[in-house]
C-alpha cells in the first residue's frame, strides 16, 4: 500500500468511507510523495501539513464511528491560491499578497469540505492568474512534471503539475482565458472551465471577473465529475450564479458517442496553430467517429478579433479588481510610508506586483480612459457579442466543437517570459469559451516528442453533460489517463 | 442684470442614506453606524476583501423605486450597476459601486419634478436623475485635514445604501434651496426610509453660476442649514470677481464650514477621470411593470397630499399647514396632539407661533426636545381650564421644551397659578392707580391707555393675574372714577 498516493478521487473516497484504507494513511503516502519530488516541480506555495492531518484524522473518526461521509471523502485536494482558504493564506503567487491569510473560505472550498475532502495546499500560479506558463509566480516558476525544462502551462500551472505528478488527488483551478485547460493540457490532466455562473466565485480573488469562472483539474473524466458534482449550484454570495438545481455529473460517465455531431472550427486548425498540437485531435476524433460520432467542419469568423477583445476586457476589469491592493488594509506595505495618498499607494503597488501585472493593469487603465474608452472596451464587448452569436449559430448544427487547447507544444522555460505579445498567442484557442461563457474541456489526446496534448472540447451553456460523455467516452477507449511523467 | 437673483442658476447633488434600511447595500452588515466602536460592523465584503463579491439589498431597489416615484420620476426598467474608479483611502475597493447614465448605462429614475411653495410662488424643481450608490467608510482627522498628522479610517459607513437626487439648475437662490432640500427630507421621510435628523443623512454638492460667469461646483454641505450659508458664500465670491471683470474659474471648490469660506479644490484640467465601466458582479434587475405597480399601490401619503388634507379636515390656513407637513414629524406631532385634545387651530397656533420659535433660535429639532403631543396638550388644557393665562403658558413652554416635565408639574412647582381673588387684585389695583396718577388720567378719557394699567397688573403678579378677570376690574374702577368726577 505504500503507493496509495496514486488513487483516484473515486475509488480512494469509496476504500476510505469502507475504512479499507483511512485517510490518514493516504495523506501521509501524499505528503512523502510532496516531499520526493515537489522540489524539483514547485507545485505548491503553502503546504497547509497540520490541518490537512488534522482534518484527515476527523474523516477518518467519523468513518470509525459509522458516519456517512461526503462525495469525496479523504481525497487530498490542492487549491490553487487565488481561491481563499480561510486561516491558511491566500498570495495569489504575489509578493502584493504574500502574507495574507483570509477571515474567509470561499464557497467551493466550504463544499469540499463539507463533502469530507482535505484541503492540502495552495499551488503556483501566474501572479494574479496573469499568464499561460506560471513563470510570473513571485515564489518562482512551477516546472512540468513530464519535461522539467518546459513550462507547464499557466495559470493554473501548480494544480495541473501537482495533480499529475500525483502530489494530489485532484485539484482546482480558475480559469479566465484558458488558465485551467492549457495547464492540463500541457501536463495531461482533464481541466474543466464550467459555463459561466455553475460554479460560484465568491472567494474567487477577481483578475477578470465577467470571464472567469472555478473547475477542476484531476486526472480522470470520472475524477472531474466527481468534483463538479461538489463545487456547482446556485450560491446567493456570488449575483452571477445561476439559479438551477445541483446535478450529479456521474449519470453522465456514460461511453456512448453515437449520433452525436461534432464541429471542427476551421480558425482552430489553421494558421498559427502547430501539426503537432493539431494531429492528435484530429486522430481524437477519428477515434470518436469509429464509435459512431459524425463530423463536420464549421466556421467561427469572429474568432480573429477573440484575442485582441479578450486581452482589453480582461486587462480593463484587471485595472479596477486590482485596485484594492494599495498595502492600507492588508497587502504589502513599504516601510517608507511618506508622502500623501497617492505616492504611499504608488509606492506599495510598484513594489508589490510584478512586471505582467503592471503591465496589464497600465493597458487596462489606458483602456477604459475617457476617449479611448469607446475605441477599445466598448468594441471588445461588440466583439464578444460577435463571437457569441458565431458559437450560437454553429451550435444549431453540432451537439459540441472539438479543436486542439493550445496552439503548440510545451515550450522552455524562460522561451516567451519576455514577449508578451507571443505569449499572449498561446490563449488563442482558449478565450473564445470565456468570451462566450461557454463550458469547454480538455482531455489528454496523447502526446508528442514526448510531451502531452491536449484536446478541446466545447459544449453549449450548461451542457457539461455531454462535454463529460464525450471526453469519458474517449478516455475510456484510448487510455492516454493511464500515462504518468518519469519522476 | 448684477445684483439681481433672477441670474443665478443652482443645481444640486443631494446624497441621502436609507437610514431606514437595516443593512448596506451590498452585505448583510448593519448600516447603523452612528455611535459604534469603529470598524466593527464590517465583513470581507464591505471592506473589499479580495475574492468577495456584492449581493444588492432588494429592499433598497423597493425604496429608491418609491423615492423615484415620488419624485414624479420616470423609472428604468432595469437596474445596472457601474463602477467609478479612483483612489481614496475611504474606498476600500478604490471604485465606488454606482449607476452611470452613459456607456449603456442607465440611471434607476429621470426626469422627475418637483412643486416649492416660496414666496408666494410655486416653483418646479425638475430632477434630472436619481440613482442608487454604496457610500465610502469615514476619514477621520484631529483637527483640520491639512494640520492633522494622522488619518483614521473607519469602514463602518462603507456601503452603507446612499441615494444621489440631481435636480436642474432650476434653483434661483439659496433659500430655495434650503426649502428643496426641507422638501425632499420631508418627501422622503413620509415614505419612511430616512431620518433627516440623523447627522450625515442628507448632504449635498452644488454647481452655481451667475449669468455671464462659470458652473463653479461646491462640495462637502452637510445639511441643508448649511446650503444656504455655502451658496450665499459663493455667490457674494462670484458676483465679486464678475464687478472686478474677473473671469469665474470652472472648478471645484470645498465648503469650509469651520471658516465659513468655499475653497479652491481642483480647476477642470485637474479632474478626475473615472473610468466608469459596468460592474458585472451585480447582474442587471429588471423593474417589472407590477412590481412598481406594487411599490406605488404600497405609498404612504405623501407631504403635498397631507398638506390638502391638514386643510380641509382640521381647517388650518394652506401657510400653517405647509409648515407643519413640511416636517413629517412636526406633522405628527400635530396630529397627535389633535387626536389627544380636538383643537386644531390652538394646537397649531401654539406649535406655529411658540414652540418652532424656540426650536428656531435655539437650531433644535422636534426630535431634540423634550415636549411631546400629550404634554402640549395638557398645557393647553390648563389655559381652557383657567388654571394658567396663556401669558403663563408662554412661559412655561420653554421649561416642557427642556426640561420634558408636565405643565402641571411646572406651574405647581413655580406657583404659576392664575390669581383671582378679588380683594386681593382690588388692593393692587388700588395701589397701581395711586402709583400712576399720569396714567390713570389718560385712561380716564382714553379707553386704550389702559392697557397700560393692566400690564402694570401683570407686571406686579408676575403674569399670574388673571388677563380677563383684571382687566375687568380696571375698566370698572376707571368707571367709578369717571363718575365720581363727572367725565363723560
Amino acid at each position: 500500500m505504500s503507493r496509495i498516493y496514486e488513487l483516484m478521487a473515486a475509488e480512494l473516497s469509496d476504500k476510505v468511507r469502507s475504512q479499507e484504507v483511512s485517510a490518514e494513511e493516504h495523506l501521509h503516502s501524499i505528503l512523502e510523495r510532496i516531499d520526493r519530488v515537489d522540489e524539483k516541480i514547485h507545485a505548491y506555495v503553502t503546504i497547509a501539513r497540520e490541518e490537512a492531518i488534522a482534518r484527515a484524522r476527523e474523516i477518518d473518526k467519523k468513518a470509525r464511528r459509522g458516519e456517512k461521509l461526503g462525495l469525496l471523502a479523504g481525497v487530498v485536494v490542492a487549491v490553487k491560491d487565488n481561491i481563499c482558504t480561510k486561516g491558511i493564506r491566500t498570495t495569489c503567487s504575489s509578493r502584493m499578497l504574500e502574507n495574507f491569510v483570509p477571515p474567509y473560505d470561499a464557497t467551493v472550498i466550504e463544499r469540499l469540505k463539507t463533502s469530507d475532502a482535505i484541503i492540502i495546499g495552495k499551488t503556483n500560479m501566474d501572479e494574479f492568474a496573469m499568464g499561460s506558463t506560471t513563470e510570473t509566480s513571485y515564489f518562482g516558476a512551477t516546472r512540468n512534471p513530464w519535461n522539467l525544462d518546459k513550462v507547464p502551462g499557466g495559470s493554473s500551472g501548480g494544480s495541473a503539475a501537482a495533480v499529475i505528478a500525483e502530489e494530489a488527488t485532484a485539484a482546482l483551478g480558475s480559469d479566465t482565458g484558458g488558465s485551467i485547460r492549457c495547464p492540463a493540457s500541457y501536463c495531461s490532466d482533464v481541466g474543466l472551465k464550467p459555463t459561466y455562473g455553475l460554479v460560484s466565485r465568491y472567494g474567487l480573488i477577481s483578475y477578470a471577473n465577467s470571464l472567469e469562472q472555478i473547475g477542476p483539474i484531476t486526472r480522470t473524466v470520472r475524477d472531474c465529475a466527481l468534483l463538479l458534482s461538489v463545487i456547482s449550484g446556485h450560491d446567493s454570495r456570488d449575483s452571477t450564479s445561476v439559479k438551477i438545481p445541483r446535478e450529479d455529473y456521474l449519470k453522465y460517465l456514460i461511453s456512448d458517442v453515437k449520433g452525436l455531431r461534432i464541429g471542427l472550427p476551421r480558425e482552430f486548425f489553421g494558421e498559427g496553430v502547430e501539426e503537432d498540437a493539431k494531429e492528435p485531435v484530429l486522430e481524437a476524433v477519428g477515434k470518436l467517429e469509429e464509435f459512431g460520432a459524425s463530423c463536420c467542419e464549421i466556421s467561427i469568423p469572429a474568432m480573429k478579433y477573440a484575442l485582441p477583445a479578450y486581452y482589453i476586457i480582461a486587462m480593463s476589469e484587471a485595472s479596477s479588481n486590482l485596485a484594492r491592493y494599495d498595502g492600507l488594509r492588508y497587502g504589502y506595505r513599504d516601510e517608507n510610508d511618506e508622502g500623501n495618498f497617492d505616492e504611499v499607494f504608488s509606492r506599495n503597488r510598484r513594489i508589490g506586483f510584478g512586471a505582467e501585472v503592471r503591465r496589464r493593469i497600465i493597458l487596462g487603465t489606458y483602456a477604459l480612459s475617457a476617449g479611448y474608452f469607446e475605441q477599445y472596451y466598448l468594441k471588445a464587448l461588440k466583439i464578444r457579442t460577435l463571437i457569441r452569436r458565431d458559437f450560437e449559430r454553429a451550435f444549431k448544427d453540432v451537439d459540441i466543437i472539438i479543436g486542439p487547447t493550445m496552439p503548440l507544444l510545451p515550450f522552455n522555460i524562460g522561451e516567451r517570459i519576455d514577449d508578451p505579445l507571443k505569449l499572449y498567442m498561446c490563449d488563442i484557442l482558449t478565450v473564445p469559451a470565456n468570451l462566450t461563457g461557454y463550458p469547454a474541456l480538455s482531455v489528454p489526446s496523447g502526446f508528442r516528442k514526448s510531451l502531452p496534448v491536449g484536446m478541446q472540447i466545447i459544449g453549449k451553456p450548461f451542457d457539461e453533460g455531454t462535454l463529460l460523455r464525450v471526453a469519458y467516452t474517449f478516455e475510456q477507449n484510448t487510455g492516454y489517463h493511464k500515462y504518468r511523467p518519469p519522476l | 442684470m448684477k445684483g439681481m437673483e433672477g441670474d443665478v442658476k443652482i443645481g444640486l447633488e443631494v446624497h441621502v442614506q436609507m437610514t431606514s434600511l437595516k443593512t448596506k447595500l451590498f452585505c448583510g452588515c448593519s448600516s447603523d453606524y452612528r455611535g459604534k466602536e469603529p470598524n466593527t460592523l464590517v465583513c470581507p465584503v464591505c471592506l473589499g476583501l479580495p475574492g468577495s463579491l456584492p449581493v444588492l439589498n432588494k429592499k433598497a431597489v423597493e425604496y429608491a423605486v418609491m423615492a423615484a416615484l415620488a419624485l414624479n420620476c420616470e423609472i428604468s426598467d432595469r437596474m445596472l450597476f457601474f463602477r467609478k474608479n479612483y483612489f481614496y483611502p475611504d474606498l476600500p475597493k478604490n471604485f465606488q459601486i454606482t449607476q452611470y447614465d452613459r456607456a449603456g448605462g442607465v440611471p434607476l429614475a429621470r426626469n422627475g419634478y418637483l412643486y416649492l411653495d416660496f414666496e408666494g410662488r410655486r416653483r418646479k424643481i425638475r430632477i434630472s436623475r436619481i440613482h442608487l450608490e454604496e457610500d465610502p467608510g469615514r476619514l477621520v482627522h484631529l483637527g483640520s485635514i491639512d494640520r492633522s498628522p494622522y488619518t483614521l479610517v473607519d469602514y463602518n459607513r462603507s456601503g452603507v445604501a446612499l441615494l444621489e437626487i440631481v435636480t436642474k439648475p432650476d434653483i434661483r437662490s439659496p433659500r430655495e434651496a434650503r426649502i428643496f432640500l426641507q422638501k425632499l427630507r420631508s418627501i422622503l421621510e413620509h415614505l419612511g426610509i430616512f431620518d433627516g435628523g440623523l447627522e450625515g443623512a442628507m448632504r449635498c454638492d452644488a454647481n452655481i453660476s451667475i449669468a455671464g460667469g462659470t458652473r463653479v461646483e461646491v462640495k462637502n454641505i452637510s445639511s441643508f442649514k448649511e446650503v444656504e450659508r455655502a451658496l450665499s458664500f459663493e455667490i457674494t465670491r462670484q458676483r465679486g470677481l464678475l464687478e472686478k471683470g474677473i473671469m469665474v474659474k470652472r472648478e471645484t471648490r470645498h465648503w469650509d464650514e469651520a471658516r465659513r469660506v468655499t475653497v479652491s479644490l481642483r480647476t477642470k484640467e485637474t479632474e478626475q477621470d473615472y473610468r466608469y465601466f459596468p460592474e458585472l458582479d451585480l447582474v442587471p434587475v429588471e423593474l417589472k411593470e407590477e412590481f412598481i405597480e406594487k411599490v406605488k399601490a404600497e405609498m404612504p401619503e405623501l407631504p403635498d397630499k397631507r398638506v390638502e388634507r391638514f386643510i380641509s379636515q382640521y381647517g388650518l390656513p394652506r401657510y400653517d399647514a405647509s409648515v407643519l407637513v413640511s416636517s413629517k414629524a412636526l406633522a405628527d406631532f400635530f396630529e397627535e396632539a389633535v387626536r389627544l385634545y380636538n383643537k386644531p387651530k390652538e394646537i397649531s397656533n401654539w406649535m406655529m407661533s411658540d414652540l418652532l420659535r424656540y426650536l428656531y433660535e435655539n437650531n433644535l429639532e422636534l426630535h431634540e426636545s423634550k415636549i411631546t403631543p400629550a404634554k402640549l396638550v395638557e398645557m393647553i388644557k390648563l389655559i381652557d381650564e383657567g388654571v394658567i393665562s396663556g401669558k403663563i403658558a408662554k412661559r412655561i413652554l420653554p421649561k416642557i421644551i427642556v426640561t420634558g416635565k408636565s405643565p402641571s408639574e411646572i406651574v405647581r412647582e413655580e406657583g404659576m397659578v392664575k390669581i383671582s381673588d378679588l380683594e386681593f387684585l382690588e388692593n393692587l389695583i388700588t395701589r397701581i392707580f395711586a402709583e400712576n396718577p399720569k396714567a390713570v388720567n389718560d385712561a380716564l378719557i382714553n379707553e386704550k391707555a389702559a392697557h397700560y394699567l393692566v400690564g402694570q397688573l401683570m407686571k406686579a403678579t408676575e403674569g399670574k393675574a388673571d388677563p380677563v378677570l383684571s382687566s375687568q376690574l380696571i375698566m370698572k374702577r376707571l368707571e367709578k372714577l369717571r363718575r365720581e368726577r363727572g367725565i363723560k
